[in-house]
């Protein structure tokens, strides 16, 4: 008894923040109720309707019944499906890893020993390419590949419709041109967090740009590099881009899985089965960001 | 020895400087064809709106604004451009309405399970994306009435900007002194007047940051508007475009060639005033 | 008459730090009170219980007989200058020093009045227009204090207020501080890690040690009769002499050296540990060895400027003495050096108290 008035009596000492409890709750309500409808409830509801064969027309559209994981084993035996997620993985390894990431990389090194005045400009052109709206960019990359009077096929003096004939290709190329800048700019300011002293000693001591570059940028940048490449990951992973560029075809040869979802459930309406390709997408997301996480922690530290 | 050892200084000099020049002249083939890749499909969107005559090709322009006025006359064009802005004022206000509050109660006070919120916060946000979320958030708005909507385009942009916002504005916070609010405390103003004299002037660079922000990734956003919205005249630029080249043919070639332009010009002026108010790295920040 | 009485206050931090255990403190009216003591020591924790910013765990605070424990920072008429000023950057010096008289609602001519007269009090007149960010830490400090001075609070408190500046500006801002304090007359409490600004400005301090008083008194009486072995070892700007010795028949015995036990030490007893100490000031070199006299190798001389710290090995213990500029000794001479017989401290080694 005694010591509870006692506690009663502590709590009324001043605190001290601004804001008391109720206000606190009431600044912070707002976000919680978005972060729980926009973020919580599709994840689980992503999860339960793929568990369903819930679709918009016909019969399971009045009445949808619990399948049970029926929608993931069909996916995993659905070549359309495993088709999509080799291309996801070609998409991703070849824009984001191969094309960014290594684009980005040689273009922060290089660009790091050019005067100010040249850098300035070449930075400032690849951000461009990365701050214009996605659809006019898939507009220009649409008419730069155009075959009759695409401006690419008149450089290279060749006839092609890339956009047929080399649809994954295509994609691959318009999203590095869309996206190096991110891993320029981090790249850049991880080569130029390396105190200068590290790179002046390997150099007096004789080492080559290449021996430089491996000594002392490549370990120094490493966390750098990691983060931004399962970063980039991600983003690619989730990117709906290339439809603007090709619709998923010609005949689902650009079918990522985003495009998929998109074909599955809201063109052909079948919701359970995106739904369940989406909750593998959710898993595939949560694993990645669980490595970025986690290591986003340890450098921390 | 001394003469040996200058003798193999010189030596070594010669080696550097033919190195360099080797160096020099890939670094600079590759600077070129780098500059090459990203200039040359920009360049459309720099000559085609002020050609009288514009195809797929990127040529030099038989000058003439005609463009501009042929857009202006396209009632789809002008209103969904609106449209846009709508979305995106609206998104930008809701974003920092919503998220502003939150963050400064996550930088400023203590309280059992900030932490873990945080996390989860950060985890959900990264996974739950547009595209793996695309078919609750079209069920949800349909439920709700949401679609071809305002609010419907807003309320979902919105939740999806609101992880990141708290977060960047969270950390803008944390770098301000409390001793801000402390000696306002000491003077006796109460808990409102604090808030408005002291921290709203305080984090004003943040907000405006994010407002701009959010402005931008809704302006450019595709996929919400493609799901949600179905009536033509709702339709933003982002999707306009897609439909004007998408199934427009030829005939639209002028317009498309100034909308793109028109379209594109707020992010680029965006770009320019963050750039210059607060720094060119600071929107790299910001971007992704 | 005391003015701020503070009594067993205790602040633990969630987390278990325990920043103040069980404090008493009485500061009279009027004083200039310097608090002192290591980093971490709880002196800001303190500050900030006294200013209400932080609630305290268990205790008391009143001001003039008036208990405050429970009032709001706003409503206990004080004022406070932070380390960093916390000048707010959107307004500019004016508005920074009206913005507490409006909260209050003073009128618009009282706080013409008030910005006025603080401002001129300080010499910053000719920077009412300019925002924070462009005036310099010296003058950002001014401002900071005609901010609090201009509330005419009846006490003021500072952490830390001049250690932004660099060391020829917190000469004269101390100076400064002094002279206004004295002129306006109100209580303030100083937080400080500077010894020589705490014994320049105060009246009275204190030397705190995890969450406790050590010692109060005026800075005379820290510097002649520290009153356990923290404050002697932490006051002063040579370190004080420290040796580890046995009371033994009227007499220290320190190894091979015996010292008298100095005349405040009547109640030593034979078989007692002890702590003898002498600043080295009061130690100085003599032309040869004897009792009550530590004779040993010079290992190290240091120029003080005005005259020489000499270290000496005295058979395995290190005495510090001090000799005058021009007759200091070489490395490796032999020297024999003699305590001041009435500067010399005995402290209790298992109370760690002086006698
Ligand atoms: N908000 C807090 N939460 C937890 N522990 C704290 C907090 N503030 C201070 N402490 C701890 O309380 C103790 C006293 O801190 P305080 O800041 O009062 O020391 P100080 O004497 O002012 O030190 P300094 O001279 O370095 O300013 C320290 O151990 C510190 O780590
Ligand atoms: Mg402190």
């Amino acid at each position: 008894m005694k010591s509870k008035t006692m506690k009663g009596s502590r709590a009324a000492r001043p605190g001290n923040s601004v804001l008391g409890k109720g206000a606190a709750t009431a600044f912070l309500s707002p976000s919680l109720i978005f972060i729980g409808i926009f973020l919580l409830i599709p994840a689980f509801w992503t999860l339960y309707l793929g568990l369903t064969d819930y679709k918009l027309v016909g019969i399971e559209a009045l009445n949808p019944s619990f399948v049970g994981i029926d929608n993931f084993t069909k996916a995993l035996n659905d070549p359309q499906f495993l088709s999509s997620l080799k291309l996801t993985i070609i998409y991703v390894l070849g824009s984001a890893i191969f094309g960014q990431a290594l684009l980005g990389f040689i273009l922060a090194w290089v660009l790091n020993e050019l005067s100010p005045r040249i850098r300035n400009i070449v930075e400032l052109i690849v951000i461009f390419a990365w701050i214009v709206p996605g659809s006019v960019v898939a507009f220009l990359w649409f008419a730069f590949f155009n075959n009759e009077e695409g401006t690419l096929n008149a450089i290279l003096g060749v006839n092609i419709d890339w956009l047929l004939d080399y649809p994954m290709l295509s994609i691959i190329i318009f999203n590095i041109w869309r996206g190096t800048a991110f891993s320029m700019l981090l790249f850049s300011a991880a080569i130029a967090s390396i105190p200068k002293s590290h790179i002046e000693v390997a150099r007096v001591a004789g080492a080559s740009k290449m021996q430089q570059l491996r000594n002392i940028v490549l370990p120094s940048a490493r966390s750098y590099i990691l983060t931004n490449l399962l970063l980039i990951t991600l983003w690619t992973f989730n990117d709906f881009g290339p439809y603007l560029l090709t619709g998923g075809g010609p005949g689902g040869e650009t079918q990522i899985l985003p495009i998929f979802i998109y074909d599955s459930a809201l063109r052909y309406l079948d919701f359970g089965y995106g739904s369940a390709i989406a909750a593998i997408m959710l898993f595939l997301n949560l694993v990645i960001s669980l490595i970025v996480l986690r290591m986003s922690r340890k450098g921390k530290k | 020895m001394r003469l040996f050892g200058k003798q193999i200084q010189l030596q070594d000099k010669r080696r550097i400087d033919e190195r360099t020049k080797v160096e020099k002249v890939s670094t600079l083939a590759f600077v070129l064809l780098a500059v090459s890749f990203f200039a040359i499909p920009l360049m459309w969107l720099v000559l085609a709106p002020f050609d009288s005559d514009p195809t797929f090709r990127i040529k030099w322009p038989n000058w003439g604004l005609g463009n501009f006025s042929e857009m202006a006359e396209n009632p789809y064009a002008y209103r969904s451009l609106m449209n846009s802005a709508i979305f995106s004022a609206g998104s930008g206000l809701a974003v920092i309405l919503v998220g502003a509050p939150a963050s400064y109660v996550l930088s400023r006070i203590k309280f059992a399970g900030r932490d873990a919120f945080l996390y989860i916060l950060l985890l959900f946000s990264s996974i739950v994306t547009g595209s793996a979320a695309m078919v609750p958030l079209f069920l949800l708005s349909l439920r709700l009435n949401l679609i071809d909507t305002y609010q419907g385009v807003v309320l979902v942009l919105t939740g999806g900007l609101i992880p990141a916002a708290i977060f960047i504005l969270k950390d803008f916070t944390d770098s301000i002194p409390k001793s801000y609010e402390e000696s306002a405390q000491i003077f006796g103003a109460s808990s409102f007047r604090i808030l408005k004299d002291v921290v709203t002037p305080i984090i004003r660079p943040g907000l405006a940051v994010i407002f701009v922000w959010s402005f931008v990734q809704a302006w450019g956003n595709f996929l919400a508007p493609f799901i949600l919205i179905r009536d033509i005249n709702k339709q933003p630029a982002a999707v306009m475009m897609y439909s004007f080249y998408n199934d427009g043919g030829q005939a639209v070639f002028r317009t498309v060639a100034a909308f793109s332009l028109i379209y594109t010009i707020p992010v680029l002026a965006m770009y320019f005033y963050v750039n210059k108010k607060y720094g060119f790295r600071f929107y790299g920040g910001i971007k992704g | 008459m005391s003015f701020v009485s503070i009594e067993k206050i205790t602040k633990v931090f969630p987390g278990g730090v325990r920043a103040l255990d069980e404090l008493d403190l009485e500061i009279k009216d009027g004083e200039f009170f310097a608090l002192l003591g290591p980093s971490g020591c709880g002196k800001t924790t303190l500050l900030r219980t006294l200013g209400g910013l932080e609630s305290s765990t268990s205790g008391t605070i009143s001001f003039e007989g008036k208990d405050v424990t429970f009032l709001t920072p706003g409503a206990r008429n004080i004022a406070m200058v932070f380390q960093d000023y916390a000048l707010y950057p959107h307004m500019n010096v004016l508005e920074n020093i009206s913005y507490p008289l409006k909260v209050r609602k003073f009128s618009k001519e009282e706080i013409n009045k008030r910005v006025t007269q603080a401002s001129e009090a300080l010499s910053i007149q000719m920077l009412l227009d300019r925002k924070p960010g462009q005036i310099s830490g010296g003058q950002q400090q001014r401002v900071a204090v005609a901010r609090a001075m201009a509330c005419t609070p009846s006490l003021y408190l500072f952490d830390e207020p001049l250690s932004n500046l660099d060391a020829r500006l917190r000469l004269e801002a101390r100076t400064f501080l002094k002279q206004l304090q004295r002129e306006l007359g109100v209580t303030t409490i100083l937080v400080t890690h500077d010894q020589s600004e705490a014994l320049a400005l105060a009246d009275r301090m204190a030397v705190m040690d995890k969450g406790r008083i050590k010692q109060v008194g005026s800075p005379a009486e820290f510097f002649h009769k520290p009153a356990n072995i923290f404050v002697a070892s932490f006051i002063g700007s040579t370190p004080m002499n420290l040796l580890d010795g046995l009371v033994n028949d009227g007499k220290v015995v320190i190894g091979s050296m015996t010292f008298d036990i100095p005349e405040h030490a009547s109640t030593a007893r034979t078989g007692d540990q002890v702590v003898f100490g002498v600043r080295p000031e009061y130690v100085s070199l003599v032309s040869g060895p004897g009792s009550g006299i530590a004779s040993g190798v010079v290992k190290v001389t240091e120029n003080l400027g005005t005259h020489y710290l000499v270290t000496a090995d005295c058979n395995g213990i290190l005495v510090r003495g001090t000799a005058p500029d021009g007759s200091e000794p070489a490395m490796g001479d032999t020297v024999h050096l003699k305590p001041e017989p009435g500067r010399s401290l005995l402290y209790n080694k298992t109370s760690e108290d002086l006698y």
